[in-house]
């Protein structure tokens, strides 16, 4: 019996975006609270999701009940549960911002929320392409709600730069089946085990053209250009809900090279290795510089969020069981760190009024203390100080890189850019709420419940604290089982065979 | 055959990638096109070119793989609603910034 949770975190945010889209024009609160209600029910779902998979087996969802390497599978795995959950947390946190951006707001973050978990879920290549566009078409939307000069620019830079990297996916797509004449990546693994030399060379370059499209979603340096202009100059919810975009970035590069180029896959395995921690390194290293030099609160978030890509990507490098279970952690934590700081930074703006979140001299703010200690709070989870959840993260990333060739360098980098990154958000947190000037204007005094939303951040990030041993342990499960590839393929093609007898 | 349909996805990959890398909105919509364009043929190749196949399984005989065509099928779909959208978003870069240059300002 096939377990139909696995798609319903697909059927979900699909079913009421269509209904949201049939409701536009009625209330915008009745959009939001139905939205809420959804987003809130892809948690429960994506709990399910995670209690079932939790025991280690790979739930296999074979659509239309064709049987695997010809039909289409969702696969779900304890990886794919996590980032489901932390996606729905992700998107509950951020709807409780209460800020209207759009009419069509609501419809296209479910059409996101789609996109999202198909590329989570699937099992097959092809099919996590057209995820990518789903979620990408989603993003453009999204990305220019509200319009504005600079926010069109960054706008139409984003959608270009993704839609040369939806052809290079195809590109690489098209090749591996050339050469392997199947695009189930379970089945794909199987036959890259046993390929003949001769087509060693297609197949490592297509990987690479992979690595390269996986890499301009995760801004990885040198791709990560896009990302500060994209983020910073969006309206604060998109820029929070897209906190988790370059998250699926390294999900694709974690999920698509542990499963086909992983350390016992035959002839390509290997194929990133003299790739992915430099470059993870050297994005680290550019984001914190960037963050150094930004003018407004929104952008430093932005570089914020590159920084964190940087981080993960080194840990998810770094391979073996401990350095990717702290990148399953650290990456939870980010992602819920970074869209509260983008979520802040709105307030913060709001509260300014003219001077919005440009760090120059501005107003005595309102409620000031209020704003300055939440700032305090998110400002020492981001930047990974002791005792909130970004601390753990890194000093667990820092811990698996010993023994590591790259250790000297990994923290080096690491610890450097950390104190950079305090002295960062120091420097921007002092002009903030100490630099005033009393002549200076300022915007209507924040409510309680505009910090609502960030708040719920900071205390998802307190959770990951409070409970890090077993979350730890979990994460740890999730990467034994991406190290051994052996158990998906089999779950996935055995479930074709049982199909076939059927 | 081989020869031709390769030297053809390859002009038109070095075409768009040339003008997707120029500085207007214009050339670099074009340029998108022709590179989906290539791709899209890339695609429909990966299956092997044969002639005279029947496209579906008969007995024993050989076949056209039927796969492409539909994996191709579903990247013009996609690449047909980008190019759309981005048609749009250059005109209403266009609006905005006042100029058609990707970067909004004209270049000295």
């Amino acid at each position: 019996m096939m377990s139909h949770l696995v798609i319903m975190p697909l059927l979900l945010p699909l079913l009421t975006g269509i209904l949201l889209l049939l409701l536009r024009g009625s209330a915008t609160e009745l959009q939001r609270l139905i939205n809420l209600a959804a987003t809130l029910g892809l948690v429960a779902v994506a709990l399910l999701l995670l209690i079932q998979t939790g025991e280690g087996q790979v739930e296999v969802y074979r659509l239309g009940n064709w049987s695997a390497p010809f039909g289409i599978v969702l696969a779900a795995d304890r990886l794919a549960a996590v980032m489901v959950l932390v996606t729905g947390l992700l998107a509950t946190g951020v709807l409780l911002h209460g800020r209207r951006v759009g009419s069509y707001f609501h419809v296209l973050f479910q059409m996101q929320l789609f996109g999202l978990n198909g590329a989570f879920l699937t099992g097959d290549l092809f099919n996590l392409f057209v995820f990518f566009e789903v979620l990408l078409i989603a993003s453009y939307g999204l990305l220019l709600l509200g319009g504005g000069r600079n926010r069109t620019r960054a706008g139409l830079h984003y959608v270009v730069l993704n839609l040369v990297g939806s052809t290079l996916f195809l590109f690489a797509v098209g090749s591996l089946y050339g050469v392997l004449g199947t695009l189930n990546m379970a089945d794909m693994a199987v036959r890259l085990a046993e390929l003949p030399e001769s087509d060693l060379g297609v197949v490592r370059t297509a990987g690479l053209l992979l690595f390269a499209v996986f890499a301009l979603k995760a801004a990885l340096a040198p791709l990560h250009l896009w990302l500060p202009g994209a983020y910073g100059y969006t309206s604060a919810p998109v820029a929070a809900m897209f906190a988790i975009m370059t998250k699926v970035g390294a999900y694709s590069i974690l999920r698509v090279y542990s499963l086909l180029f992983g350390p016992d896959s035959g002839p390509a395995a290997g194929l990133l290795d003299p790739w992915l921690i430099p470059l993870a390194l050297l994005t680290v290293a550019a984001g914190t510089l960037g963050m150094l030099a930004c003018r407004r609160l929104s952008q430093q978030a932005a570089y914020l969020v590159v920084v964190s890509a940087g981080t993960l990507l080194t840990a998810f490098g770094l391979g073996g069981i401990d350095a990717v279970a702290a990148g399953i952690y650290y990456l939870a934590h980010t992602t819920f760190a970074a869209a509260a700081l983008f979520l802040l930074a709105d307030v913060i703006s709001r509260a300014r009024g003219e001077h919005a979140d440009r760090l120059v001299t501005g107003p005595d703010l309102p409620r000031g203390q209020l704003l300055a200690g939440v700032f305090l709070l998110i400002a020492i989870a981001v930047s990974g100080l002791p005792p909130l959840s970004g601390f753990i993260g890194k000093w667990l990333i820092l811990q698996s890189s010993i023994g590591n060739p790259w250790m000297p360098w990994v923290l080096a980098v690491l610890l450097i850019t950390s104190l950079l990154g305090v002295m960062g958000l120091a420097r921007s947190g002092s002009q903030l709420f100490f630099d005033t000037d009393g002549w200076a204007e300022a915007g209507p005094a924040t409510r309680l419940s505009d910090l609502a939303a960030p708040l719920v951040l900071v205390l998802l990030g307190i959770v990951l604290v409070v409970y890090a041993g077993p979350l730890y342990e979990f994460s740890r499960a999730a990467a034994t089982q991406l190290m051994q590839p052996s158990a998906y393929v089999e779950a996935v093609l055995q479930t074709a065979e049982a199909g076939r007898i059927r | 055959m081989e020869a031709l349909i390769a030297i053809v996805i390859g002009t038109l990959t070095a075409c768009g990638v040339y003008l997707s890398l120029r500085g207007r909105t214009f050339p670099v919509v074009l340029g998108l096109t022709l590179l989906s364009y290539a791709v899209n043929l890339f695609l429909f190749v990966m299956g092997r070119l044969t002639i005279g196949q029947p496209p579906i399984i008969r007995d024993g005989a050989s076949y056209a793989d039927p796969l492409p065509q539909a994996l191709v099928l579903t990247a013009i779909v996609i690449s047909f609603g980008m190019t759309a959208f981005v048609v749009i978003l250059s005109l209403r870069a266009r609006a905005e910034m006042g100029n058609d240059h990707v970067d909004g300002k004209e270049s000295e």
